[in-house]
């Protein structure tokens, strides 16, 4: 597929810590932030203007699945939206819990595991061709999505033998498949659901649920922009088989624990290579299928950039600290040690590991370093704060966003799910959107204009 | 040492000659820089933290998701 839809999906941590001693249900609290969000209603599933979708996840947990996009830049952007979305309705629900005499601070946190060892996650969505052999291509992903963690992970302090060590990712301790349906009991490194939301003779749906949360959008950037390709490349028909690994879940959990990226894991046949060797054998082919195939720009650059970080990487992984969420944060741990005088196994450091990550811009420590200038950006602020009323203006998330911001004008409800948009009353008639790469739809056009006319 | 030769020269070819031969000063001085910067938010750092980091992290526990 030469254009490709894809998408993310974040499920956040959620905590309210009380100035005393009363702990609440969290469903109170998440009822609280979704009211925020739409004032005057409780359907915890909701289709904002922007196109994303905001519901309640299994779990409690809150949940912000992007609009459908085509670009890279603009997934990155879209996917901090979200952060910011929930960012602002955390005052109104605070004041809410306030008003009933409960005064305290609600946390969200863009990370994947709490204190006890659950996990929740940041799935990725990409829409892929339904004539392949799906076996077969899962079979030449796998080996690039154990090793990817050394640019995608977010960093963790973990116990492992009765001492803390810093592991890359925080996910990959939580995967015990290689492949399978569920995504809770038993998670794998590629989920089998199958939800194109689009023609289904077409297109299938890759469902990713192995990486984690990024804070950093130059590592979301890398993430959705290198397996996009990746899986671009296979759907050509290049070769990429070869890398198969014995143990791909065992070898996933050695790469996460080794941060000086040395770690070797084992091939079926008996090879060995680093996360890095198998990486750089995806990038040398991904060279050249850029530069003798028809493709564009954005992926011209999402190679560069996927060749400097491995470059940097085998070089000195600190070097990356501006870049990569796992060295970020380590960065800072190391220091916060180095002054207080302070092991892994400290609490201050448990609560920096987890503070990284909260969305809160004057509390979270990721914002902390970027207001410092020590984070590398791909979007603007400016172009976060328009994503947050406006969908992409080239996929289906469009016809979407126009249709909720049209019925919202018009006060009138609406029901809509991914493919289809349906006012609700005596006209009653229901719009289906198929094919997620359209951005107009007449139907919808018509709908807006004739209500212009009326006017 | 070939291989690091070796991979000097593959810098050259890939462009990225300026940070590959001046690495040693320009890299100490950045990760100087960086160390200061970083020094500088720590105590900033404490000002945000929960008073109570362990009481707050004992009780951050989520259900599992998806």
């Amino acid at each position: 597929m030469k254009n490709r839809i894809f998408g993310l999906e974040n499920e956040y941590g959620l905590i309210f810590s009380p100035h005393g001693k009363v702990y609440l249900p969290m469903e109170k609290i998440l009822g609280y932030i979704f009211e925020g969000l739409i004032p005057n209603s409780w359907p915890s599933n909701a289709f904002l203007t922007n196109g994303a979708r905001f519901y309640q996840d299994t779990g409690c947990h809150p949940e912000y699945a992007t609009p459908e996009c085509d670009q890279v830049f603009d997934l990155v952007v879209h996917d901090k939206a979200g952060e910011r979305i929930l960012e602002s309705c955390l005052p109104i629900a605070e004041k809410r819990l306030e008003d009933e005499g409960l005064s305290g601070n609600i946390y969200i946190y863009k990370n994947n595991t709490d204190s006890m060892g659950n996990t929740y996650g940041c799935h990725e969505n990409y829409l892929m061709r339904r004539d392949l052999d799906f076996w077969k291509v899962t079979e030449q992903l796998i080996p690039f999505f154990v090793s990817r963690q050394i640019y995608t992970g977010s960093g963790k302090v973990l116990k492992s033998s009765g001492r803390s060590h810093y592991f890359i990712s925080q996910r990959a301790q939580h995967i015990h498949e290689k492949t399978s349906s569920s995504t809770t009991s038993s998670r794998s490194i590629i989920n089998t659901r199958d939800e194109p939301h689009a023609d289904a003779e077409k297109y299938r749906r890759l469902h990713i649920i192995v990486g984690d949360s990024n804070m950093s959008e130059y590592a979301t950037y890398l993430k959705v922009g290198t397996t996009a390709l990746v899986l671009s490349m296979i759907e050509q028909g290049l070769n990429l088989s070869g890398l198969e690994l014995e143990d791909p879940v065992k070898a996933m959990r050695e790469i996460s624990r080794d941060p000086s990226l040395r770690k070797k894991v084992r091939l079926e046949g008996g090879r060995e290579l680093t996360a890095i060797e198998i990486q750089r054998v995806y990038l040398e082919k991904a060279k050249a299928y850029v530069t003798s195939g028809d493709v564009d720009d954005m992926n011209r650059d999402v190679v560069e950039r996927w060749e400097y970080v491995l470059e940097e990487l085998e070089e000195d992984p600190s070097r990356l600290d501006r870049e990569i969420d796992w060295i970020a944060k380590r960065a800072l741990i190391n220091n916060y040690m180095d002054k207080k005088g302070c092991g892994l196994d400290d609490p201050r450091v448990a609560m920096l590991d987890l503070q990284y990550h909260d969305i809160r811009q004057d509390r979270g420590l990721y914002y902390l370093l970027c207001r410092q200038g020590l984070i590398e950006r791909i979007a603007s602020e400016k172009d976060v704060q328009r994503a947050l009323a406006h969908p992409p203006q080239t996929t289906r998330a469009k016809i979407r966003g126009d249709f909720i911001r049209f019925a919202k004008a018009k006060n009138r409800s609406y029901t809509v799910d991914w493919t289809y948009l349906k006012l609700n009353g005596y006209w009653e008639e229901t719009i289906l959107c198929m094919d997620p790469f359209s951005s107009v739809n007449q139907r919808v056009e018509e709908l807006i204009a004739t209500a212009a006319q009326k006017k | 040492m070939a291989k690091q030769e070796k991979k000097r020269e593959k810098k050259k070819e890939s462009g990225r000659k300026e940070e590959a031969v001046s690495a040693n000063p320009e890299v100490i001085e950045k990760g100087k820089k960086i160390k200061e910067d970083l020094d500088n938010i720590i105590d900033e750092i404490d000002d945000v933290l929960e008073e109570n980091a362990e009481e707050f992290i004992k009780n951050y526990v989520q259900k599992g998701g998806e």
